[in-house]
């Protein structure tokens, strides 16, 4: 199909793009890498009035090492992240997630910040970012200010973005020398939605876990932090004993939401199966 | 706010300059502006990989970008590919392993078979798979598709 009429507009600066979303009076949303929105347009599963193109912002575009922490620009495409060698020594994690974000003639035009604002269910970097502890940048009318990555999520697409505001960039802490991490994905095809997805970042001390979160993606409406598994491994040796405990307890962390693919007590299945099989690899 | 943009653009080296309702995606731009039909159009939400064109030098969804995000850019479409000899060899391969059957899929498949090669001289099979996995062929002939691309790679390295 083909979309509805839409005006079109390419504003070259922040506060240009603040004021174009900011009029209350038009549907406006924000086009960047264009790689889901694009889609619900054609499909005409949304119909706004108007696109403010913000590919013209370059300020909100490229990975920096600042200090402790990788700063990811709102528009830096995952083509960028995932060939960026700070990201590579820096955030491992992220790294490894690149690959399973859909395909690369995607990866050339989708945007870091675009897969975070939009908050699909099943997208790789929320899940990873709420495991990493990272803080998003926003700006809109009311100012700056940052959120921490698991208060950001808040339903089916749903996020704590308020009307005017744009996600502008991703702060992640970056990896200590003892940092163990895992992201492992359950999917029909190479790039397609996940079934179930897992990022894990940890600090250990040899088979000792100080520190691990735990986040499943494509369970539920959010990224969920298996904060009850976390607290079972956390202090304590890695082994068989605790960590079917930790399987066991996300019974209790997780409350799948079934789709047109899985029910709910196959989704937990597969949770537990991804946290088994990744976690089991740490102990070889 | 008009109900027109303006694209000015590249398109396969000629330079073009059309004004179009911001909705025109950049796949019905080629094909019904400029009439350069080799790049087709099938699912038109990104997952069949038909459209593919290549934008400032990377493969792109012709139906996930908008012909105005073109504004300025350099567009290279299956026509200029073709033209330029630059992918012959890759289409003798297909040719020779049979990979067209019905043609549907063949442009976008051109597009990454080429993209993947710049990118990586001497792929495996499962990295021509991985590569070409967001690029449908409905008559399912992947495999003679891979045989065509890994062929390509190895002649490019002096192989046979």
């Amino acid at each position: 199909m083909k979309p509805s009429n839409f005006d079109y507009v390419k504003p070259k600066t922040l506060e240009e793009t603040l004021t174009l979303l900011g009029d209350g009076g038009r549907d406006s949303v924000v086009l960047a890498g264009g790689q889901s929105l694009m889609p619900t347009l054609n499909m005409r599963l949304s119909a706004p009035d108007l696109l403010v193109d913000i590919n013209g912002l370059d300020e909100l575009s490229g990975v920096k090492l600042e200090g402790n922490q990788i700063r990811i620009g709102a528009l830096t495409r995952h083509v960028e992240v995932e060939n960026s060698s700070v990201i590579a020594e820096n955030c491992p994690l992220i790294a490894l997630a690149m690959p399973h974000i859909a395909h690369p003639a995607i990866r050339n035009r989708g945007t870091f910040g675009g897969s975070i604002a939009l908050a699909d269910p099943a997208a790789e970097l929320p899940a990873c970012i709420c495991a990493l502890g990272a803080k998003i940048e926003i700006v809109g009318p009311g100012g700056d200010r940052k959120i921490v990555a698991k208060d950001f999520f808040k339903d089916l697409y749903e996020t704590d973005l308020k009307d005017g505001e744009i996600v502008t960039a991703v702060e992640i802490p970056v990896t200590s020398s003892k940092t163990k991490i895992a992201f492992d994905e359950l999917s029909r095809r190479h790039g397609d939605y996940a079934m179930a997805g897992l990022a894990v970042n940890a600090i250990m001390e040899g088979k000792k876990i100080e520190n691990i979160s735990i986040c499943f993606f494509a369970i539920s409406a959010t990224p969920v932090l298996a904060e009850g598994a976390a607290g079972i491994l956390n202090n304590g040796i890695l082994d068989d004993d605790s960590l079917g405990k930790a399987i066991q307890q996300l019974e209790s962390d997780l409350d799948p939401l079934p789709d047109l693919y899985a029910s709910r007590a196959l989704k937990m299945h597969y949770a537990k199966e991804l946290l088994k099989r990744n976690l089991e690899s740490w102990m070889s | 706010m008009s109900k027109f943009v303006q694209v000015t653009t590249t398109v396969n080296g000629e330079n073009v300059s059309r004004s179009v309702e911001p909705r025109t995606n950049l796949v019905d731009f080629v094909r019904y502006d400029l009439e350069l039909t080799g790049s087709h159009v099938g699912c038109e939400h990104g997952v069949c990989g038909a459209c593919t064109i290549r934008l400032n030098g990377e493969i792109v969804r012709g139906c996930l970008v908008l012909a105005a995000q073109a504004d300025g850019g350099v567009v290279e479409t299956i026509e200029g590919l073709s033209e330029s000899g630059k992918i012959s060899d890759l289409q003798d391969s297909f040719l020779t392993r049979n990979a067209g059957q019905c043609g549907s899929c063949t442009p976008g498949m051109l597009l990454t078979a080429d993209s993947l090669l710049e990118e990586n001289k001497a792929p495996t099979r499962t990295e021509i798979r991985e590569y070409i996995s967001g690029n449908y062929c409905r008559c399912t002939g992947f495999e003679a598709i891979v045989d065509a691309i890994e062929m390509t790679s190895k002649k490019r390295r002096g192989g046979s």
